[in-house]
């Protein structure tokens, strides 16, 4: 078994927790999407669900860090996010504005605490 | 970049197309913000006790970011694997109405379904955004071609930042490594909310955000899950709530 590949049941298990349960909905759009109204009431729960899956997915690695991450302090995280998220807004909602200015927020913060 | 006109020779073969769409990569910042993401994904990975090729694997395979983190974050600190599948297959959904929004877009009177498998699974979010920039310049008969070449092309650039994340986060130092953890968080986050087109989206991203905490309190293995289920019924009754006061006033 090679370093590069690891462990065959990790990947069986990406199989079944990961491509099965996405790959569903794709193929699913396929066979019936058709007849399905794009903003039928069900697709807005839908997609506020899916939203605010997202949302907790970003809150959980800003709140239970995962490796080098977990080595910057709480607040420094949330200022990151706080920075970034004001640079989104001033630069008229730029992605790329935002991420550099949190990025470089922790980074110098943390740098700064040593 | 500029497409030639739709009624340019380039347009002629299948093949010139999906070279056209391969190269349209270049042509849009979401791009960039895609590799920050798939960098900050291989970091994950590694940072997680995951291998490279099962990260490429997921890239290649599973080709949605949020499911993706939701496997490495889930199994990696301890889930179980139908837990993780449930937060995945919820997490997903969103693809539905995105395959279904799109396929039109590109359909013939020859198409068959089997033509549309390759574009249904290189559907996510970036390329349905894309795909709304890009077609109305692309005739309608390569407009599969087309975008077999801008997913594709946008594929693989994921999986060469995953590569680059993944070796980096093992050598990086800590402060650098941390930084690119970062990235995760920060280009969904924005992403995600550049996307808010109606209140209903804008009520589920900041409740998401704010009720993550406290599920994270239940330990129940799948917070993520909670989380997401009552923030987005919260966020869907308000904007019922408001469609009603819309419809009673007028």
């Amino acid at each position: 078994m090679s370093t590069f590949i690891g462990d065959w049941h990790a990947l069986a298990i990406l199989f079944v927790a990961g491509v099965i349960p996405n790959q569903i909905w794709r193929m699913l759009g396929l066979w019936f999407g058709g007849g399905i109204d794009e903003n039928s009431e069900l697709l807005v729960w839908v997609r506020a669900v899916a939203t605010a899956i997202l949302a907790g997915i970003i809150a959980q690695i800003v709140v239970q860090p995962p490796g080098a991450l977990a080595s910057v302090p709480d607040w420094l995280r949330y200022s990151s996010v706080v920075a970034g998220f004001v640079a989104f807004m001033l630069a008229r909602k730029s992605i790329f504005a935002g991420v550099i200015v949190g990025e470089v927020v922790m980074i110098a913060g943390k740098y700064w605490l040593g | 970049m500029a497409l030639p006109p739709l009624d340019s020779p380039q347009w002629q073969t299948s093949f010139r197309a999906f070279l056209w769409g391969a190269r349209s990569i270049g042509a849009t910042v979401l791009t960039l913000v895609l590799f920050a993401t798939y960098l900050g994904i291989g970091a994950l990975a590694h940072d997680s006790g995951f291998s490279l090729g099962w990260t490429l694997a997921s890239t290649a395979f599973v080709w949605a970011g949020p499911a993706q983190i939701i496997v490495i974050t889930t199994l990696g600190s301890g889930a179980t694997v139908l837990q993780s599948a449930i937060a995945v297959t919820v997490s997903a959904i969103r693809l539905f109405p995105m395959v279904v929004s799109v396929l039109p877009l590109m359909r013939t009177e020859q198409t068959k379904r089997r033509h549309l498998i390759l574009v249904a699974h290189l559907t996510a979010v970036t390329l349905w955004v894309e795909c709304y920039r890009f077609l109305p310049q692309v005739p309608r008969n390569r407009r599969i071609a087309f975008i077999h070449g801008l997913g594709l092309g946008l594929v693989s650039v994921c999986l060469i930042a995953n590569t680059i994340g993944y070796t980096l986060a093992a050598n990086l130092t800590p402060l650098l490594a941390a930084g690119m953890l970062m990235l995760t968080p920060l280009a969904f986050l924005f992403s995600t909310a550049r996307n808010c087109r109606e209140l209903a989206d804008v009520i589920a991203l900041v409740l998401g955000l704010l009720l993550f905490p406290l599920a994270a309190m239940l330990n129940s293995g799948v917070d993520i899950l909670v989380s997401g289920v009552v923030a987005g019924t919260i966020a869907y009754g308000v904007h019922r709530a408001r469609a009603g006061t819309v419809r009673a006033r007028a």
